[in-house]
């Protein structure tokens, strides 16, 4: 599967294209398939979302995740600051990332 | 320290207002991420892997109690309640979001701080010896030189768009503590005749080609220092490379001219720039100078340290350094808890280290190129009160110069440029080697982590250096053996094949066997490196 992310114009944050808008979550991230450019083009043109990149992801059960073990780690968080990361509560929310 | 006049206000209150506009603009949507990047990095504002990274100038490591608080406040205010002390002797947060940054440029603008030129191809913070003014060992406090090429290659209209980044250092002692000949130019004040004057070494780096700079020049009078800096400058603005990031660097110029040609060309040039009169009246450096006047410290204060306490006995050994007056002590406070993030401190740490430096070191911090922070002038006497104080805030960690003591980028965890997490692999060597007596008995081991060919972790330039790449996508760690950033500077040498992040930790601990089994007398890891060879090492590492 192909994933859509960038970061966030005023945060910075990591954002992830659900279909329809950005959310900060990973399991809401769409799989954009054949139609990735058309997507960034227009997404980069709303200039919402600082330089918008495709990737390449896997669907598993607890949802698509980056290939890549950098938009793995952008994904959750810096793996030594869990609470820092999205989940801070969830000590096995990094399991997945390394 | 320096003191901002009305000429430094107005650059820095224009420059935030500057930057406070084209933040607006973007946000609004006016100007394009392509516009605005250029923008947003000479002003420090970075992108990076979770949010931006705003990288904040300490001009020569040197910060009062006030701009310390400073620094914390953002921590607490903007961020989220860390800062980052990093290799150049600044500090950077990683939180910042953007439509705050012209709030905290205004914050940092109030105590004489900003962002300007941490970023860019342009001449970045100047650093130097953290021990400045107070070490034992210096001819001259080299400061006020650094604060000089501060204001002289602050917004150099020449030098603002060079074909690369461009670092310098300035020490004053033979003993180098901020790994001069690794920069782009390194400054070292020396004496001749009875005449200090500024032997000049241009074209040392690290990155993806690390170089030790040649000297260029033995002695230049200090009269004509930054003359000799700007011809030094233009020879390379006018060939250095601009069709090759790889390969823009002075150094790769010097390297490739060879360093005599260099010098001819730098020598012709300076007859020229000598005649521009670019070097300050000789009042203008007194004015700067007097700034940096020693403090008020008792020559009678007492020299015997009350060592009863055998914890505190243990710190001042290795975290105390001598002082160049009697009844004084230079106080270096580790960053390097066991299992904590190198450089990182709370923002109660900050404070905490601001207070001490208000109380009892003549409210003088200094930010190191190996992430620790100093208090370059307190009295022995207070030493245990400042102990306690830092030992309850878990600052009090015994290990400077030892293997704990990690330099570590801050690597995939946070870094866009990484390719592999270095603080993961310093905490886990950090946790092997917790034992302060095993620590103690290797002595002086330099441990650099870098992230990336970059090398913003240093690793070239470790006793034990470790080098982070990507291998078909996992991490995998490069071990390097022999490099240097002090006065012996050496660069490091790759043992062979890389590790896994638990391997390259085994790797380390038989490498530290080997020496232990190895060494002569009196010989640090290094020495022994230097004497014996990679040969022995590889066979230990790789049987």
């Amino acid at each position: 599967m192909k994933l859509l992310t960038g970061n966030d114009l005023k945060t910075g944050f990591v954002t992830w294209w659900t279909g329809a808008d950005w959310s900060l979550h990973i399991e809401d991230a769409a799989d954009v398939g054949e139609h990735g450019e058309a997507v960034l083009a227009v997404e980069e043109a709303a200039r919402r979302v600082n330089a918008p990149y495709i990737i390449a992801g896997e669907a598993t059960a607890d949802g698509p995740r980056p290939a890549h073990i950098k938009d793995r780690i952008r994904a959750l968080g810096p793996t030594v600051r869990p609470d820092l990361t999205l989940k801070p509560a969830d000590p096995a929310a990094g399991d997945w990332v390394i | 320290m320096y003191k901002y006049d009305e000429y430094d206000h107005a650059m820095v209150a224009a420059r935030v207002a500057e930057f406070s506009d084209q933040v607006k603009r973007r946000l609004a949507g006016e100007i394009t991420e392509d516009q605005f990047k250029p923008l947003r990095l000479m002003n420090g504002l970075y992108l990076q892997l979770h949010a931006y990274m705003l990288r904040v100038a300490v001009p020569y490591g040197t910060l009062d109690s006030r701009q310390m608080r400073m620094l914390a406040h953002i921590a607490r205010k903007y961020d989220r309640d860390y800062g980052h002390f990093t290799t150049r002797q600044n500090i950077q947060y990683n939180w910042i979001k953007l439509e705050d940054a012209p709030a905290i440029l205004e914050d940092l603008a109030s105590v004489e701080m900003h962002a300007i030129q941490t970023s860019g191809n342009c001449i970045r913070n100047i650093s130097s010896d953290q021990w400045a003014g107070a070490a034992a060992d210096e001819i001259t406090d080299p400061r006020p030189w650094a604060e000089l090429l501060r204001q002289w290659s602050s917004f150099h209209p020449e030098f603002s768009y060079l074909p690369r980044k461009f670092k310098i250092a300035v020490i004053a002692a033979d003993e180098d503590r901020a790994a001069m000949r690794l920069h782009d130019i390194g400054i070292q004040i020396v004496e001749k005749d009875g005449q200090h004057g500024a032997a000049f070494y241009v074209g040392g780096g690290m990155g993806r080609t690390p170089m030790i700079a040649p000297l260029i020049k033995d002695f230049v009078p200090l009269d004509d220092m930054l003359s000799y800096a700007e011809a030094c400058l233009r020879v390379y603005n006018r060939y250095g490379r601009r069709d090759n990031i790889y390969k823009a660097r002075i150094k790769i110029l010097i390297h490739e001219l060879g360093a005599d040609e260099y010098r001819r060309q730098v020598e012709e040039e300076f007859v020229h720039v000598k005649s521009l009169g670019i070097d300050p009246p000789k009042a203008e450096f007194d004015r700067i100078a007097a700034q940096f006047a020693p403090p008020p410290l008792d020559a009678s204060a007492p020299d015997e340290i009350d060592r009863s306490d055998p914890d505190f006995a243990v710190w001042v050994d290795q975290n105390v350094a001598a002082h160049k007056l009697p009844g004084h002590a230079i106080v270096n406070i580790s960053l390097k808890p066991v299992g904590g993030i190198p450089g990182d401190a709370s923002s109660a740490q900050i404070d905490l280290m601001a207070d001490l430096a208000e109380k009892y070191g003549h409210d003088e911090l200094r930010v190191t190129h190996a992430q620790n922070i100093v208090l370059p002038h307190v009295r022995k006497a207070d030493l245990y009160a400042i102990w306690q104080a830092l030992d309850a805030a878990g600052l009090a960690t015994p290990n400077l110069d030892l293997i704990s003591d990690i330099i570590a980028c801050p690597g995939l965890d946070y870094c866009s440029l990484a390719n592999a997490r270095s603080i993961p692999v310093a905490q886990k060597i950090a946790t092997r080697f917790s034992d302060l007596g095993r620590q103690k008995e290797l002595g002086e081991l330099k441990l650099k982590i870098s992230g990336c060919i970059n090398a913003c972790g240093h690793h070239h330039a470790g006793h034990i250096g470790i080098l982070g790449v990507d291998r078909k996508g996992t991490e995998n760690y490069q071990l390097l053996l022999g490099g240097s950033g002090a006065e012996d500077v050496s660069l490091g040498t790759i043992t062979g094949p890389g590790f896994d992040e638990d391997g390259v930790v085994d790797a380390i601990e038989r490498v530290t066997d080997k020496y232990l089994a190895e060494r002569a007398e009196g010989e640090r890891f290094v020495d022994t490196y230097r004497r014996i060879g990679m040969a022995p090492f590889k066979e230990a590492i790789y049987g």
